[in-house]
């Protein structure tokens, strides 16, 4: 099978393309030397019998967790070993072990011992930092409650502090109160860190975090007055042990309470933290990964889909000829396409937030949080846009791929499953679009009380222009100049300010009749989450096209053009009602963009493959028989079905038991 | 108990729910015989699926063999017969959850496609499970374009048999269900070769599998392809025939027949033939796509009034998620297509049969349009289902993604829907040919079928309502919907005739449009949706509730359409922005009024427990308790050879020296 040449077709298509996929990738990467340093530490995995294993879709759950482990307790050692401590190195690192998958000690690597660093005093560390990093303790993060998510303040679990033994007495009083969901809680941990309301001298003091041993250190048995396990088989994460936690009046001393902000003393006085304004920063750190992620998951799925594509023939173009491949069809390319510029307008987004981050991480050591707000609430919404589109995308990119996509060979329904709950974790998506309108609001009110407003929102800034000037309302289509994607920015813009200002003033309509904020802000929350999408939409829309002014090279700043313009366009397409309606653009230039939208796919054709060849998947991490780089699909899938577990014998055991009895009896 | 949440929902319904049931099930006798399937099978403990979620496919395999078993010896208990009114439950009473479906497949192409004296042999030896049979059509390389298949048939004139053979990779049957362990043969599609010339595609009865050890036959190489989406229990199968040597009399020869010296000789007509393919598209919609999309709403609309989260009002206790707007526009809208495309089933169920009794009597006139209703529909009710249990998925938060909560299962299962018996871009553009040659033919004055003489008749330009309850008048909204079908259809056409007259030839234009043709076609199925559940509100009887629920149902079902796809209505104006604005305030209004309903609406669809298999959706509302001792239940909850093997390791020195 190694001496399997390129398929000719997709030799054919990379021969053609017009451009240098390494040059992509490079920029892609951050740069030739992040791109070889990121080989290089793909070939110390890859390279590495230690890391070899069976097909994972052949295992059950079971065997699946028991993987993971071994390889992530061998990446432990491995990466001290080789010496990887820079974030991003060792996260490389890690999606080649584990082939872009959860994986059981991600909670502990993670969060446990981030928290540990941040929230605990140097006294706290001392006691549980170097056993945690020697992985004597393996820790997980448990906030999550079965009754309880997104909505932190609604947690039920209690610490209640008896100054008489000087311990905190946990309890978890409800059936809903028990923490459900936790990763590598299940079975793996042996210490969570635990949320929990604080209860001492009779008051509450709201969430608090504890460290909390939950295994005895040895046997690995759960501890007396602990209830641990394992929540069942989900939809993906096969290979993590979510789990679920109870605990009975469970005692824990009093110097385990994360104590480096707020603290509680001997005698149960409580002393309230400086700012809680800090953790900001954690979430939007994790919220910036996710819309990395959705990038990166989207454009595995693209690359699958687009190759099998181009080795895929089917049915006729043209009366007589033989069968085309079906990515010259114009539904698979419309299908496609769009969802390739997505996956590089997500990367340059991602790459966008995480640069803001660490500038802003800069301020905030110097006590500049100024920006904090605007990134928390930017990244909310960018988070769900992302996320949620991406998930449709991956599943766009499997449909595409007709009967063949559904086997799990495909590998797309692995990238769904793994991908799809971060529509719903670090934040509900559509709890996370509220959270965007929140600050949205927030900014259209200053604007229209006379202050200015700066950053991404700064277009709100020109709606009062326009009520002090009333006679530029009836003039408020833009002129688009259809090739050009800054004009294309000032169109999501207008939208954005539009749909922001509607949603505002269906605000304020609802609140001239009801009494409660709350009821009219639940009674305009769809506009609400509206205005948002368009605002997120078109932050996006300028991010991409402020990366094309970085691109040198020729060849590439032409094809990044046409996908910047293809995702811009495709975006108004599809969100026609939105610009038709507050009069951004006309039917006439609707019916414009449409027939450019069809174009550019045909323009793009050329480039399909060596498009997705710039993302640099290798075929092991990619996981896909139909997204193989030689493209030597059929003979590999049989390959792959001849070690289905149902073909493990040839007459399957069910023959003999049920079968082969009905036969003789009918 | 019920839980209290549930119960206080239970109370206000404006309807009678029983009522509502049977006016589904389409009468009280059939409420009755429905109930009386189910109970007879959920009392059965061999019909349990309470482990199903833990499972290995070799165990879902195995336990979907044991009750297709165990089913031949019910059906006889209980009296049922294939011709019976209990038949068609039971399907639905195992969730689907049984093995040799294929088996039914293989003898109605047989009853189809084979002569008089091809029944009397096969079906008997079929019916008493004397062999186990299956369908292998699609192959590695091709699927929903038939033409193109591979394998072939050689007829051998010296010894009268065919010889079949699997040329290339690619031409490996792949995907038939029952194929890959059970199936002891299988009909086989192929290009017929007789004297060194092809005749296209035909059926052929082959043997795959001993009927004495099950061993593979000669020259016949067979088994499962392995792990999908879902489909577990199902042992997808892969073909390959190495000159595989069969009688002349297992051809299937109803329309064809090879004579003993190779003579192809033609009989009769294939258009019965063409009509019982495009019925198989119509009888999938109810089990297959909208009884999981039922039970997802089931699922996520209970579960919603259970769940409490966050604040409405500040000092009140948290919330139902169902009150909060935002999961309102998730859930409502899905509640009102699964009623709407109930009601279009029963109209294409009508039509089909009206057809049926036609074809009878030699008239083939109502086949175009009802090839292009059931491709369409097929297409968009699949997709519309798919995306719906998905969007109900992730209503559920967190919990959704737990197999216990029954969506993921639920989702990967009906997502097949969009691809097999055809796929749907594919689908749809059938449906665009049909309704550009109606409108050419409508234009020039030539008589079109009924559901699109709609493309001819005269229009308004502008939509007339004036304030937001006009919109909720269905002649306002099946009339919008109705003038962007024509507009898109129209603009097509227009467009490929430009194509054409430019010089490009018709193929490329046609690929060229299809983007447009795509739009077009879905379009036609929305408005006849749209229409149907409107005249179908206007029959009901007004007692008990029903009709003035089911009339909110299709306002909102209609209003949904036009609020998530309001650049179709604003593109030339018909609807203006200001009306679009009375379209979303009537819109939103009917989401506070269903939602009062919401739980009532689900009840009706009569769903037990067991057929849930729901920790989140169960009738008594009781989530968290039944989740959480369940969850117990786990296979990795009893064992973990992993802390041994790895974990103790790792945690004892390994690392130490570190």
């Amino acid at each position: 099978a190694a001496a399997m040449s390129v398929n000719a077709d997709l030799r054919r298509e990379r021969a053609a393309a017009t451009f240098q996929p390494e040059l992509l990738t490079h920029i892609l990467d951050g740069g030739p030397e992040r791109t070889r340093r990121r080989k290089e530490i793909e070939a110390l995995v890859l390279n590495d019998p230690d890391f070899q294993h069976e097909d994972l879709n052949f295992l059950s759950r079971s065997q699946r967790y028991e993987q993971a482990i071994r390889k992530s307790s061998l990446m432990v050692m491995k990466l001290r070993e080789y010496g990887i401590a820079d974030p991003e190195e060792i996260y490389w690192f890690k999606s080649f072990v584990h082939r872009g998958r959860p994986e059981p000690l991600d909670l502990h690597l993670g969060m446990f011992l981030p928290t540990l660093l941040t929230q605990a005093t140097p006294e706290q560390q001392d006691r549980f930092f170097m056993p945690a990093w020697n992985l004597e303790i393996i820790g997980t993060y448990a906030q999550t409650e079965m009754g309880h998510g997104t909505h932190l303040r609604g947690l039920e679990t209690t610490a209640t502090y008896d100054p008489s033994t000087q311990e905190f007495i946990l309890n978890s009083p409800t059936v809903t109160s028990i923490k459900w969901w936790p990763g590598g809680l299940g079975k793996t941990s042996n210490h969570a860190i635990v949320l929990a309301q604080l209860y001492t001298q009779g008051q509450c003091k709201g969430l608090h975090a504890f460290i909390v041993p939950i295994r005895q250190l040895g046997t690995h048995e759960p501890l007396p007055g602990i209830t641990v396990g394992d929540i069942g088989p989900k939809f993906g994460y096969d290979e993590m042990d979510n789990g679920y936690l109870k605990m009975d009046n469970f005692r824990i001393p009093r110097e385990n309470m994360l104590m480096k902000y707020a603290q509680v003393e001997p005698d149960g006085t409580y002393v309230k933290p400086v700012s809680d304004k800090l953790t900001y920063g954690t979430m939007v750190f994790i919220r910036s990964l996710i819309v990395g992620d959705s990038a990166r998951s989207l454009s595995r799925a693209c690359t699958i889909a687009i190759r099998y594509s181009a080795v895929r023939h089917q049915s006729e173009l043209k009366p007589g000829e033989p069968e085309p491949q079906i990515l010259d069809y114009q539904t698979q390319q419309y299908k496609l396409f769009p969802l390739l510029a997505t996956a590089y307008a997500f990367h340059f987004v991602g790459a966008y937030i995480k640069d803001t981050y660490h500038r802003i991480s800069g301020d905030i050591s110097t006590g500049d949080l100024s920006e904090l707000p605007e990134l928390h609430a930017l990244t909310a919404g960018l988070k769900a846009f992302t996320s949620w589109t991406a998930n449709a995308g991956i599943e766009e990119c499997r449909m595409a791929c007709g009967g063949h996509g559904y086997s799990r060979c495909s590998g797309i329904p692995d990238i769904y499953v793994t991908f799809t709950p971060s529509c719903t974790y670090e934040g509900e998506n559509t709890v996370m679009m509220l959270q965007t309108a929140r600050f949205l609001m927030k900014s259209y009110s200053q604007v229209t009380s006379g202050q200015k407003v700066t950053g991404m929102v700064s277009y709100l800034n020109d709606l009062s222009r326009q009520r002090i000037q009333p006679q530029h309302v009836a003039a408020r289509t833009v002129t688009m100049r259809i090739n050009d994607p800054t004009s294309l920015v000032e169109a999501y813009k207008s939208r954005a300010a539009r749909l922001v200002e509607s949603a505002a003033k269906n605000l304020q309509a609802e609140l001239n009749h009801r009494k409660s904020k709350e009821d009219a802000w639940n009674r305009t929350s769809v506009d609400l989450v509206r205005a948002s999408e368009a605002h997120c939409h078109y932050v996006i829309v300028k991010l991409f096209t402020a990366k094309l002014a970085e691109v040198s090279d020729a060849a590439v700043h032409a094809v990044l053009t046409d996908l910047c313009l293809l995702y811009a366009l495709f975006g108004i397409s599809r969100n026609a009602g939105d610009f038709l309606q507050v009069g951004v653009l006309t039917s006439a230039q609707i019916t414009q963009v449409n027939q450019h939208v069809k174009e550019l796919l045909a323009v793009i054709r050329p480039n399909a493959v060596a498009l997705v060849d710039s993302f640099d998947f290798h075929d092991v991490h990619l996981g896909s028989v139909l997204g193989r780089y030689d493209g030597n699909v059929y003979e590999n899938m049989f390959e792959w079905a001849k070690k289905s577990p149902l073909n493990k014998t040839q007459v399957h055991e069910s023959f003999h038991k049920h079968l082969k009895p009905m036969q003789a009896k009918l | 108990s019920v839980n209290p949440d549930l119960a206080s929902e239970r109370q206000t319904a404006s309807f009678s729910v029983e009522k509502l049931t049977v006016l589904l099930d389409g009468g009280t006798e059939q409420t009755r015989i429905r109930r009386a399937v189910v109970e007879a099978i959920e009392s059965d403990p061999v019909f349990s699926r309470e482990n199903q979620y833990f499972q290995t496919q070799n165990e879902r395999y195995e336990a979907a063999v044991r009750k297709a078993v165990h089913l031949q010896k019910k059906m006889h208990e209980m009296g049922w017969t294939e011709n019976g009114p209990e038949y068609k439950y039971i399907y639905r009473a195992l969730s689907g959850d049984v093995a040799f479906l294929l088996h039914q497949v293989f003898m109605r192409s047989i009853s189809v496609l084979g002569s008089d004296k091809q029944i009397a042999k096969w079906i008997p030896l079929a019916t008493q499970h004397k062999l186990i049979g299956s369908y292998a059509q699609t192959e590695l390389g091709h699927g929903t374009y038939l033409q193109g298949l591979e394998t072939t048939a050689v007829f051998d004139t010296a010894t009268q048999e065919f010889i079949l053979n699997t040329p290339k990779i690619s031409a490996m049957k792949w995907w038939p269900g029952d194929m890959g362990r059970s199936a002891t043969h299988t009909v086989v599609f192929a290009q017929l070769y007789i004297h060194g010339k092809c005749y296209g595609i035909h059926p052929f009865i082959v043997q795959i599998r001993s009927l004495q050890d099950h061993s593979l036959c000669p020259g016949i190489t067979a088994g499962d392809i392995g792990p999908k989406m879902n489909f577990e229990h199902i042992d997808n199968g892969y073909l390959l025939l190495k000159n595989v040597r069969i009688p002349r009399e297992n051809m299937l020869s109803k329309f064809c027949e090879v004579r003993p010296d190779g003579t192809y000789v033609m009989q009769g007509s294939q258009k019965i033939n063409y009509f019982t393919m495009t019925t198989v598209r119509i009888s999938l919609i109810s089990d297959e796509v909208l009884t999981p999309l039922m039970k997802a709403c089931t699922i996520a609309v209970r579960y919603s009034a259970v769940r409490r989260q966050s604040k409405l009002k500040p000092g009140e206790q948290e919330a139902k998620i169902l009150d909060y707007q935002t999961q309102q526009e998730k859930l409502l809208p899905q509640l009102a297509a699964a009623y709407a495309f109930h009601f279009t089933n029963g109209y294409l169920q009508e039509l089909f049969n009206r057809g049926y009794r036609e074809i009878q009597r030699k008239n083939f006139d109502m086949l175009p349009e009802l090839h292009a209703l059931s491709s369409g529909f097929k297409a968009v009710i699949t997709q519309h289902c798919t995306a719906g249990v998905e969007i109900c998925l992730r209503a559920c938060g967190g919990h959704g993604y737990s197999l216990l909560s029954g969506l993921p299962s639920l989702y990967t299962k009906i997502l097949a829907s969009c691809i097999y018996e055809g796929e749907n871009t594919i689908l749809l553009l059938q449906t665009a040919r049909f309704l550009i040659k109606c409108f050419m033919a409508a234009n020039t004055g030539q008589p079109v079928p009924p559901s699109v003489t709609y493309l001819a008749a005269v229009k308004h330009r502008k939509c007339p309502a004036k304030n937001k309850l006009d919109f909720l008048s269905p002649d306002i909204y099946t009339e919008a919907y109705q003038h962007v079908a024509v507009r898109l259809t129209s603009s097509t056409a227009a467009k490929l005739q430009d194509l054409i007259q430019s010089g490009v030839k018709k193929h490329d234009a046609w690929n060229q449009c299809t983007v447009q043709l795509v739009q077009a076609a879905k379009a036609h199925c929305h408005y006849i949706a749209v229409k149907n559940f409107a005249e179908t509100v206007e029959k009901l009887e007004t007692k008990a509730g029903i009709q003035k629920i089911m009339k909110h149902l299709c306002d909102l079902f209609a209003l949904h359409g036009i609020f998530s796809n309001t650049g179709a209505f604003l593109h030339d104006g018909y609807i203006s922005a200001a009306q679009m604005d009375m379209v979303t305030a009537s819109y939103l209004d009917l989401l506070a009024v269903i939602r009062k309903d919401a739980v009532p609406l689900v009840d009706a669809f009569d769903f037990t427990d067991k057929s849930l298999n729901s920790a989140l959706g169960s009738y008594d509302g009781q989530v968290y308790q039944r989740l959480y001792e369940w969850a117990q239940k786990s296979p990795t909850n009893q064992m973990s050879p992993a802390y041994e093997k790895y974990l103790k390791p790792l945690l004892h020195n390994t690392l130490s020296k570190l």
